[in-house]
C-alpha cells in the first residue's frame, strides 16, 4: 500500500469536509446567565482564599513561636519559678534601694 | 445605535457583563467550527465553545486592543482545544481490526487503484477521521492547523504560542506519526 498516497488521499478528504459552524439556540443567553451568576462568586471566591492564606499564616506563626519557646534553651538555667522571678524583678528597685541605705 | 467592539470591551471591563453578549453572538460561529475539528459529539464541542467563552471573559483585562479581538479570541480556541486534546486521549491505542464495511471497502478500492477511492467519499472521512484520533495531541494540533486548514507556519506559531522552529519540528514528527498509523491500519488489516 501507498502509504504517502493515502496519506495525501485522507488529508484532502479532510479537507474537503468543513465543519458546521452551526451554534446552538441561546448559547450566547446561557453564557451570559452563567457568566453573570459567575462575578458574585467570584468575588467570594478571592474574599475565602485571601482569608485562608491568612489563616494558614497565621498558623505557621504560631507553630514557629511555639517551637521556639519550646527548644529554645533557657538563659536562667536554674530558675524555673516564674512567680519568683516576677517579685524579682517587680522589687529590684525597693531592694537596691535597702542596699544603699 | 450599535456598539463598537471596543465600546463594548470597555464596559465589560467596567463591571457590566451584559455588554458581553453581543460578542458571544458574533463570533461563536467560529469558535464552534473550530471547537468541531478536534471534538466529535456535540456535548463535548459545547463544553470547548463554554470553556472559551468564560476563560475570554476572565481574560479579557489582557486584551490590550492591539490585535483584532478575533486573533485573541481564536488564540483562546486553538488552545482549549489542545488542552481538551490533552485530557481526552483515549481510543489511542485501539487497533484498526474495527473498520466498518464502507471503510473497508475504501481501503480496498485504494490499494487496488488509488485513483478510484474518491477523498469525498463517506468512508474517507470515517478512516480520517479515526486516524487524526489516533494521533498525539501535538500532532492532531498541527496537522489539522498546517495540512487540513493549510495555515501558514507562523500564524500556527501565533495560535499555539510555540515558536515557528518548534511548528515546523513538530510538523515533520506529526507527518511521521501518521505515517506510523497509517502502516499500522494496513498492517492490521492485510497481516
Amino acid at each position: 500500500m501507498n502509504l504517502v498516497e493515502l496519506q495525501k488521499k485522507l488529508v484532502a478528504s479532510a479537507r474537503a469536509t468543513v465543519p458546521s459552524d452551526r451554534v446552538p439556540y441561546a448559547f450566547e443567553k446561557r453564557v451570559t446567565a452563567l457568566l453573570a451568576s459567575r462575578v458574585p462568586a467570584h468575588r467570594m471566591d478571592a474574599w475565602v482564599h485571601g482569608l485562608w492564606r491568612a489563616a494558614v499564616s497565621c498558623v505557621v506563626v504560631a507553630l514557629a513561636c511555639g517551637a521556639l519557646a519550646v527548644f529554645t534553651p533557657s538563659s536562667a538555667a536554674g530558675s524555673t519559678d516564674l512567680s519568683q522571678d516576677l517579685d524579682n524583678t517587680l522589687l529590684a528597685s525597693v531592694d537596691q534601694t535597702d542596699q544603699v541605705q | 445605535m450599535e456598539r463598537t467592539e471596543a465600546e463594548l470591551i470597555a464596559a465589560v471591563l467596567k463591571g457590566d457583563a451584559a455588554s458581553f453578549e453581543p460578542l458571544v453572538q458574533k463570533y461563536s460561529p467560529r469558535v464552534f467550527a473550530t471547537a468541531r475539528r478536534y471534538a466529535r459529539r456535540e456535548s463535548e464541542v459545547e463544553d470547548i465553545a463554554q470553556e472559551v467563552w468564560l476563560k475570554a471573559f476572565e481574560k479579557l483585562g489582557s486584551f490590550r486592543g492591539e490585535a483584532p479581538f478575533e486573533h485573541w479570541l481564536m488564540r483562546m480556541t486553538v488552545r482549549t482545544c489542545y488542552d481538551f486534546l490533552r485530557a481526552h486521549q483515549r481510543n489511542r491505542e485501539n487497533s484498526f481490526s474495527d473498520l466498518s464495511e464502507p471503510e473497508n471497502d475504501w481501503l480496498e478500492r485504494f490499494v487496488a487503484s488509488p485513483e478510484s477511492a474518491s477523498e469525498n467519499s463517506d468512508a474517507a472521512k470515517l478512516l480520517i477521521q479515526r486516524v487524526l484520533e489516533k494521533l498525539s495531541p501535538q500532532a492532531r494540533l498541527v496537522i489539522t492547523l498546517l495540512e487540513i486548514e493549510d495555515r501558514p507556519v507562523k500564524e500556527i506559531a501565533r495560535l499555539t504560542g510555540w515558536s515557528v522552529p518548534l511548528v515546523k519540528v513538530r510538523a515533520f514528527r506529526a507527518r511521521a506519526e501518521m505515517r506510523k498509523i497509517l502502516a499500522k491500519m494496513a498492517k492490521d488489516k492485510y497481516l
